[in-house]
């Protein structure tokens, strides 16, 4: 199971990684998904991998995981969640608003006068 | 325990929902509400670092659960300064923008109380994850700060920014994940026992998250390599904003500083000095990467940016010596810092402002309106970023070099500050000469848009080239309380034995 799950991260952080590293908005914000995914998986298993194990005590029972690693994913979960939904209406607005969802910034973008209006 | 350590992060907390929920379509209540909380910030800051004079480190259990299992805030002289200089650069960016920025987009008042509030979570909690959530709180109100006032340059560079501090989350958890895997907790105090117990089999696993936590910081620090999405967040962000942003890296220089003198300082056994090896030459390169970027910059607002690199540099330069004296003339230098490169900011506003077409593109044109008087304070400001006497840049420049004299690679890190100081003097002065100076030779005057407004703005710039000046005058009794904070931090017994010692609340009925 421990290489199952190991190459499972492996393969998903990967997978996130090259899609973050593309020149448009849309596979970057795919490939930040997939990365927070990687890493929920990855805080989930730092407590160890155990099979029907309760995380609270419990009469007659010996054998515990840790509920704190549990509780640290619920919070990460919340906010790449929440996350993820600010980066998407910015590159959609950024889209929008100079028809071009290149992520880097073009040539000119740091000349421009400022456009307080 | 102290119930005032919580006010910082519960103040904001409660201001920004105010302004956004009930006074949100009156601009000038919205305005009251903003600044009294940041002179009420002011006010706490002043008698929170009064209290660390009698009573050195004090701990406030969060819902009144036991340290190592509940969360924990803790007030040291560290946390006390930083939240001073927090609550001193906000009241001057906040009178900043209320003369007219906080109306050229909505809810500017509520995200930059959250801002504070998540700068000052970040000072002064005691737990790694907690400081991971103090992060994202502070980094989302950055967001919306980051694109007041939109327009397609600002909201483009603005998901870059995103982009780049989501991945530096997603590290961070990483990092954390890794030391609470092999240590079993996330209480900073209990990991800097703990660190030392782990067993040489998982030091690997700890190790690499140690130098994760690095990254991450180093990332929110813009030390090179990790320095590429500042400039052109800094030069596309509203000019409050840019300013209050000059204390944003200094939360990762706290970061590096806490982490690394407290949870692998000396008590760390085998992992202790983590850090050093890798700071020291990453520091320089941004030093002079820093530096040559304001030479190479081609608009006013790059070229501050670059400059805040080049000054990153040398603050992380004299932390990753990791000596008391050393880091004493880094706090010194990082309060400096934080002062010049936001008056700097303004400054730009003040210039692009009065240049329409032109904004702070650095070409000669005719002069603009108070010319003289603007390019004054941008010659104060430049001599205070660039190190030359007698501002306190100078003062901290001397100091840095001082505390690196008895480092084994001295000539490297004095070679670096000079000469890096050198390329920005030039950078600075060729600015400044052809934006003010070459501007008397052209015949007309630029016409400012719209009605810049009168004292305000001067006032908030300063406040800051004012807190500069006290600086420098009250250079011996502060260095005395900097070397207070520096003997506090490589002392951790104190901080570890407030924090660890059950002291809380009793109720009411228990006696």
């Amino acid at each position: 199971m421990e290489f199952l799950v190991a190459s499972t991260i492996g393969v998903i952080t990967a997978a996130g990684i090259y899609l973050v590293l593309r020149a448009r908005t849309f596979p970057v914000v795919l490939g930040l998904t997939l990365l927070t995914y990687a890493i929920n998986l990855f805080l989930f298993i730092t407590g160890r991998l155990a099979v029907g194990q309760p995380p609270v005590l419990q009469d007659g029972v010996t054998a515990y995981t840790d509920p704190l690693p549990q509780a640290l994913v619920l919070t990460a979960i919340v906010i790449s969640f929440g996350m993820t939904a600010v980066i998407v209406v910015m590159a959609l607005r950024a889209y929008i608003e100079s028809e071009n969802d290149h992520v880097d910034l073009i040539d000119g973008d740091n000349d421009r006068g400022d456009s307080r209006t | 325990m102290n119930h005032w350590i919580i006010l910082p992060i519960l103040l904001p907390a409660m201001v920004a929902p105010l302004i956004a929920l009930t006074v949100r379509h009156d601009i000038v209540l919205c305005r009251v509400f903003s600044v009294a909380s940041t002179v009420l910030l002011l006010v706490l800051g002043g008698v929170l670092m009064g209290t660390t004079a009698v009573e050195p480190v004090q701990t406030y259990n969060l819902g009144n659960w036991l340290a190592p299992f509940g969360i924990v805030l803790v007030l040291d002289r560290l946390s006390a300064l930083l939240l001073l200089l927090t609550a001193v650069l906000g009241l001057a960016v906040v009178l900043y923008a209320i003369n007219g920025w906080d109306r050229a987009g909505r809810h500017f008042h509520p995200l930059f109380q959250l801002q504070l509030m998540g700068i000052n979570g970040a000072f002064l909690t005691g737990d790694l994850f907690n400081l991971f959530v103090f992060f994202e709180v502070l980094l989302i109100a950055s967001y919306g700060l980051m694109v007041h006032a939109g327009g397609p340059a600002r909201m483009r560079a603005g998901v870059q920014y995103v982009a780049i501090n989501l991945v530096g989350s997603s590290v961070f958890l990483v990092a954390v994940g890794l030391i609470y895997s092999v240590t079993g907790t996330l209480n900073m105090a209990h990991l800097a026992v703990e660190v030392g117990r782990v067993s040489a089999a998982d030091r690997a696993l700890l190790e690499t998250g140690g130098l994760l936590l690095l990254l991450v910081f180093a990332v929110k620090a813009a030390l090179v390599p990790l320095h590429f999405w500042l400039p052109g967040t800094y030069a596309n962000a509203p000019a409050p904003v840019a300013a209050l942003f000059a204390i944003m890296t200094k939360v990762g220089a706290y970061a590096i500083i806490r982490v690394f003198t407290l949870i692998f300082g000396a008590g760390a056994a085998a992992s202790a000095g983590l850090a050093g090896p890798w700071l020291l030459p990453l520091a320089l390169v941004t030093l002079v990467g820093g530096m040559a970027g304001v030479l190479a910059s081609r608009r006013l607002g790059q070229m501050v940016g670059f400059a805040v690199i080049g000054s990153m540099g040398t603050l992380l330069v004299s932390v990753a010596l990791f000596t008391p004296q050393a880091i004493s003339a880094a706090l010194y230098y990082l309060v400096h810092s934080t002062l010049a490169a936001g008056a700097l900011f303004l400054i730009v506003d003040l210039v692009r402002e009065r240049r329409p077409d032109l904004g702070d593109r650095l070409t000669t044109a005719p002069q603009f309106a108070q010319c003289g008087f603007i390019s004054a304070l941008f010659l104060l400001g430049s001599m205070a970023m660039t190190g030359l006497p007698p501002l306190s840049g100078f003062v901290g420049k001397l100091l840095v070099l001082d505390g690196a004299r008895e480092s084994a690679h001295a000539a490297w890190i004095w070679g670096g500050i000079l000469g890096a100081s050198l390329l920005a003097i030039i950078g600075f002065a060729r600015a400044g000469t052809t934006l003010f100076w070459k501007s008397a030779s052209v015949e007309g005057t630029l016409q400012p848009m719209g009605q810049p407004a009168p004292a305000l703005p001067f006032v908030s710039v300063g406040t800051l080239l004012g807190g500069m000046v006290l600086l420098t005058v009250f250079a011996g009794p502060i260095m005395l309380y900097l070397d207070s904070v520096a003997q506090q931090l490589f002392t951790p017994q104190q901080y570890i034995d407030t924090v660890m010692t059950p002291n809380t609340v009793q109720p009411a009925g228990a006696h």
